[in-house]
């Protein structure tokens, strides 16, 4: 598999009137064409501050953007965070692609279906109007929108939240792009709607041989669809493996934690309790110079010399291909936590 | 679609027939006789209720709205016998103090109050909106700033000020128009360049408080609509910001635009009051307040209610079906 997306010591802030906000703390990662990159955190960990940036989609005049994002193009690579606004947003819709979290606003109110769909289609396909349309169908029908000759024609208002969210697929499709970064693409939407739509995703992966990377705060989606997985804790990555080393493996306390509040069906549910993890990130405006999830965790007693409150761990490669940021080794961290269970 | 418009229509009749009766009753309530105004000093209880028969006030409030409404559709005769006038439909009533059709007085005063208000109109769309937007896009920056000073000046001074300003300065100041042309009436279509010297002025006036209200509504309503999330969706399908601009963001912005404008325009289709007064207009605003202050004329009074609430209601209807045709979601509701 050959990279597609490479980005490197990413960092985006917010000029504010308090300070400025670093969202994207250094975050660097990457994903192949066929892939699927996870990308998992709490709320306001910088998971879309992240790929907006790669998006070229953050306002200019009020974000602060450093670091380097590569697109490994055909003709060559290209640096979207140092290429001119003009040149990245000839990528946006046909290299790279975005869907977002809430369909029932991301879709124009006054235009069909059709129109906006055909709308991206025009931008890079000689044409007609019709042809657009036509090719609207065909995208629609791909997506699983039933009587799709018919529905072309309507408004965003007619249709449901799930189909909003496939129709939001067709369109960011429609161009064959190479990435497609997908936003919790399913948090609106209700649970059986969601694996509709994260197979529809999966297959379309195939088929195309995309790209994807898949922002969730959910690990029980990430299980179904990832290759591999990257963890956002407060602006930066903290852990980042294959799918399985992650499941099976976790190097990271706050993985763990993460693991540790979504149901698991591997015992059957069995004599685990859902754990949210207590307390709250740090602001990203003074940012901790030790490990900011220290507050919450569990295991910095176990690392002496008050380490972690005063020194930031380095993200290292904890096992093959598996990266962590913690000042203790995966095997402590195991240790660490069988001791604690053994306890209780 | 064709049921909403029937119904609508329905209501718009009901609803301007409730309004020229509680006219009538309003000015059966006015503690002004007309019929003593009219016969005036000398007055005989006689010859009171001669006028009183004349001017058709010596029946009930409603048998006098009816005699209106039919008066509308098949005109009607006033005063008695040989000295009996008729207006022809649709007869709003007859003007003793003018001695005219109140028909008549409205039909020579609705073109000036028209030419006054799509003047102000197309002046006030033009200068409020592009600001508006131009503001909106720029936001923060120096011209913003600029512009929010107008919003502020224009939203703040009364009409009678400005346009009291703009006689002393611009009209006997500057000379720019000759004082003795002032609120002359020229046909825009013999004489253009008259009716606009005679309108540029007042419309310029009224155009100024309206255009910094719009200059508000439009930036407020493009800086909310940029920040919607389709306009992100049309960002990140490859739009360039014109077209964003163009079609996407203009569009939902300025959709509120026609409601407002409908409104704004047909109330100035009543009559502008103060700036007609002030520049000596004799629009429908212009009688009406010589109608109240001066004269006491109910049938005017009358007359020019009744069709500047008309120019509402029905532009009420007609803003609601346009709206129905650019938004989709209203259209299916
Ligand atoms: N334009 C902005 N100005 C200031 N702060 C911002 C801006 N955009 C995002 N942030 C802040 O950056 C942080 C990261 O936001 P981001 O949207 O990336 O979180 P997220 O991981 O996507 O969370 P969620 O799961 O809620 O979508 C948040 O604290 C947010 O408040
Ligand atoms: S570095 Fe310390 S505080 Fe941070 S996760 Fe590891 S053990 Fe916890
Ligand atoms: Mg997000």
């Amino acid at each position: 598999m050959s990279t597609f997306l490479e980005v490197k010591n990413l960092h985006v802030s917010f000029p504010t009137e308090d300070g400025a906000v670093l969202a994207s703390n250094d975050v660097s990662y990457s994903v192949a064409l066929g892939e699927t990159l996870a990308i998992v955190g709490e709320s306001g960990s910088g998971k879309s501050v992240a790929n907006l940036a790669v998006m070229g989609l953050h306002n200019p005049q009020r974000t602060k953007i450093s670091g380097s994002a590569i697109l490994h193009l055909p003709e060559g690579p290209i640096d979207v965070l140092s290429a001119p606004n003009e040149t990245v947003r000839r990528l946006r819709g046909k290299a790279m692609s975005m869907i977002f979290q809430d369909p029932m606003s991301a879709l124009h109110p006054f235009y069909t279906i059709g129109d906006q769909i055909a709308e991206a289609w025009a931008l890079y396909n000689e044409g007609s109007k019709a042809d657009g349309i036509k090719r609207a169908v065909e995208m629609l029908d791909l997506v699983g929108i039933p009587d799709a000759s018919k529905r072309v024609h309507e408004y965003p208002h007619q249709f449901s939240g799930g189909m909003r969210q496939r129709v939001m697929i067709a369109m960011a499709l429609v161009n064959n792009p190479s990435l497609l970064i997908a936003d919790e693409p399913t948090t609106a939407l209700d649970v059986t709607v969601q694996s509709q739509i994260l197979r529809l995703l999966a297959d379309l992966q195939k088929e195309f041989n995309m790209a994807v990377i898949l922002i969730t705060h959910d690990l029980g989606v990430v299980a179904e669809v990832a290759d591999r997985v990257s963890v956002m804790y407060s602006g930066r990555v903290v852990e980042s493996a294959p799918i399985d080393e992650i499941f099976y493996n976790t190097t990271h306390p706050y993985t763990r934690g993460l693991l540790n509040s979504i149901p698991r069906v591997d015992n059957n549910g069995i004599g685990t309790r859902l754990k949210a993890i207590p307390g709250q990130p740090p602001s990203l405006i003074s940012v901790p110079k030790g490990c900011a999830f220290e507050a919450r965790c569990e295991f910095a007693s176990h690392v002496s010399g008050g380490l972690c409150h005063a020194v930031n761990p380095d993200l290292v490669e904890k096992a093959p291909s598996h990266f962590g940021r913690c000042h203790l080794t995966g095997q402590q961290v195991i240790e660490i936590a069988n001791q604690n269970n053994g306890v209780k | 679609m064709l049921k909403y418009v029937s119904q609508r229509l329905f209501y718009t009749v009901l609803l301007l027939l409730l309004v020229s009766l509680s006219v009538y009753f309003i000015f059966d309530l006015l503690p002004v006789d007309p019929a003593r105004l009219v016969c005036s000093k000398n007055c005989s209880p006689a010859l009171l209720r001669d006028t009183r028969h004349k001017l058709g006030l010596d029946v009930s409030v409603i048998e006098q709205w009816l005699r209106f409404l039919q008066g509308l559709f098949i005109g009607r005769d006033y005063g008695v016998a040989a000295a009996a006038i008729h207006c022809p439909a649709p007869a709003f009533g007859y003007s003793f103090s003018r001695h005219e059709c109140v028909s008549t007085v409205l039909s020579h005063a609705f073109p000036v109050t028209l030419s006054l208000a799509v003047l102000a109109f197309i002046l006030w769309m033009t200068v409020g909106v592009s600001l508006g937007v131009l503001a909106a896009r720029k936001k923060g920056s120096i011209f913003d700033r600029v512009s929010t000073v107008f919003v502020l000046i224009g939203t703040s001074l009364p009409t009678f000020l400005t346009g009291v300003l703009v006689v002393i300065f611009i009209i006997l100041k500057f000379n720019l128009v000759d004082p003795l042309e002032i609120g002359n009436w020229s046909n825009p279509l013999t004489d253009p360049i008259g009716w606009l010297q005679t309108f540029i002025w007042p419309a310029a006036t009224l155009a100024f408080a309206y255009a910094a209200t719009y200059t508000r509504f439009t930036r407020s309503n493009v800086i909310e609509t940029s920040s919607e999330d389709f306009i992100r969706t049309a960002r990140a399908k490859g739009l360039s910001e014109k077209v964003i601009l163009r079609k996407h963001t203009l569009r939902a912005a300025l959709a509120p635009l026609v409601t407002l404008a409908g409104l704004d325009f047909a109330g100035l289709l009543g009559g502008a009051i103060i700036t007609e007064k002030v520049f000596g207009l004799d629009g429908l605003g212009g009688i009406s307040i010589e109608a109240v202050t001066s004269s006491y004329d109910l049938p005017i009074i009358v007359g020019t209610t009744i069709v500047a609430s008309t120019f509402v209601v029905v532009a009420n209807l007609i803003v609601d079906i346009t709206y129905a045709f650019i938004d989709p979601r209203v259209r299916h509701a």
